[in-house]
């Protein structure tokens, strides 16, 4: 199953499950307080899940390594390379 | 798969106008995998490059030795991917590595790779710069905050099981790197995305090793609308035929 699959799956499994109980004829109806929570649900999700984003984001950005002394190492060793490179009959 | 021997390894080297960068490249490989012991070649894949890089090369093969230096030029460019299967014809290594040629990715890393694989027998290593003490130098804000975004964009809609999808710093398997290179159809950043997509697909187990990737060229080749839109694109081709 590819991911799209699993995911419009995913979707008609809780898509159906909320309107099951939340658009249900009045017999066949949830208490209120339930009910009053249940309408908006999914759009509190969906705000939810963009707050969890951006957090995860701005986390992940702010804690991106710097490599410093990857950096400064590489030049010493490009220094050392060249010289060596030189000594070994290399036209640089 | 059982474990077998000592490792040999080959490492693919794509080149286009690399002529400064490429000596330095090897002699770092060679310095490294000596050191370490482990026995290499070295498979450059030019693609003509009008700059003199083949020059250099036939150099570095004089210097090195053509056991240990393979030259296998194209004579356009290609592209990466078909730049790896004309590779790996010539390769006699057990595994392959699978690399930058200018220098954002440091050969220190490989005996780790190596040392990876070996403690979980994976098809694949995978260089990560999203986890542990990975990283990257020379990217300003914007750029890193692009990276991580698309990143978390992959996490979510492909669940790929590894941090760093884009990197094409990895060890494979050589049998496993000629089984995905057969199924694998995209081009640029999505085709590295899509091997480890196809990999979890087939079975295969991939290891992550944190590396820095230190970029030189950054600032000359900025990071494009037209390379984002081409990488959404792939993305989403990705999540709805795998």
């Amino acid at each position: 199953m590819t991911k799209l699959a699993q995911w419009l799956c995913g979707l008609a499994l809780l898509g159906s499950a909320w309107a099951a109980l939340a658009l249900a004829p009045p017999g066949l109806q949830p208490p209120a307080p339930l009910r009053q929570a249940l309408l908006p649900l999914p759009v509190y999700l969906l705000v939810a899940f963009g707050c969890y984003s951006l957090a995860t984001v701005g986390y992940r950005l702010a804690t991106f390594n710097d490599c410093e002394e990857a950096a400064a190492e590489l030049q010493e060793h490009i220094k050392a390379a060249r010289a060596d490179l030189r000594r070994r009959g290399l036209n640089i | 798969m059982a474990a077998r021997g000592p490792p040999r390894l080959s490492v693919l080297l794509p080149t286009y106008n690399e002529r400064d960068n490429l000596p330095l490249v090897v002699w770092l490989l060679a310095r490294t995998l000596g050191d370490s012991g482990i026995d290499f070649e070295i498979i450059i894949i030019d693609d003509g490059s009008p700059d003199g890089t083949q020059e250099v090369a036939q150099q570095l093969e004089k210097i090195y030795g053509s056991d240990k230096i393979l030259l296998r030029p194209r004579a356009k460019k290609l592209g990466l991917g078909t730049a790896y299967i004309h590779g790996m014809k010539y390769a006699t290594g057990n595994f392959i590595v699978i690399m930058d040629a200018d220098l954002s990715h440091h050969p220190k890393f490989i005996p780790e790779f190596i040392r990876k694989q070996k403690e979980g027998n994976f098809d694949i290593v995978s260089g990560t710069r999203y986890k542990g003490n990975g990283g990257v130098y020379g990217w300003d804000l914007k750029r890193k905050l692009i990276s991580r975004g698309a990143n978390f964009l992959t996490q979510v809609l492909l669940r790929p099981g590894a941090s760093d999808l884009t990197g094409s710093f990895r060890l494979y398997r050589k049998e496993v790197l000629e089984k995905l290179m057969e199924k694998c159809v995209s081009k640029g950043y999505v085709f590295q995305m899509e091997m480890i997509v196809r990999a979890r697909q087939l079975g295969f187990t991939v290891g992550e090793v944190p590396i820095s990737f230190v970029d030189r060229v950054y600032g000359e080749s900025k990071l494009g609308g037209n390379e984002i839109v081409s990488f959404l694109k792939g993305l989403l081709t990705l999540f709805a035929t795998t």
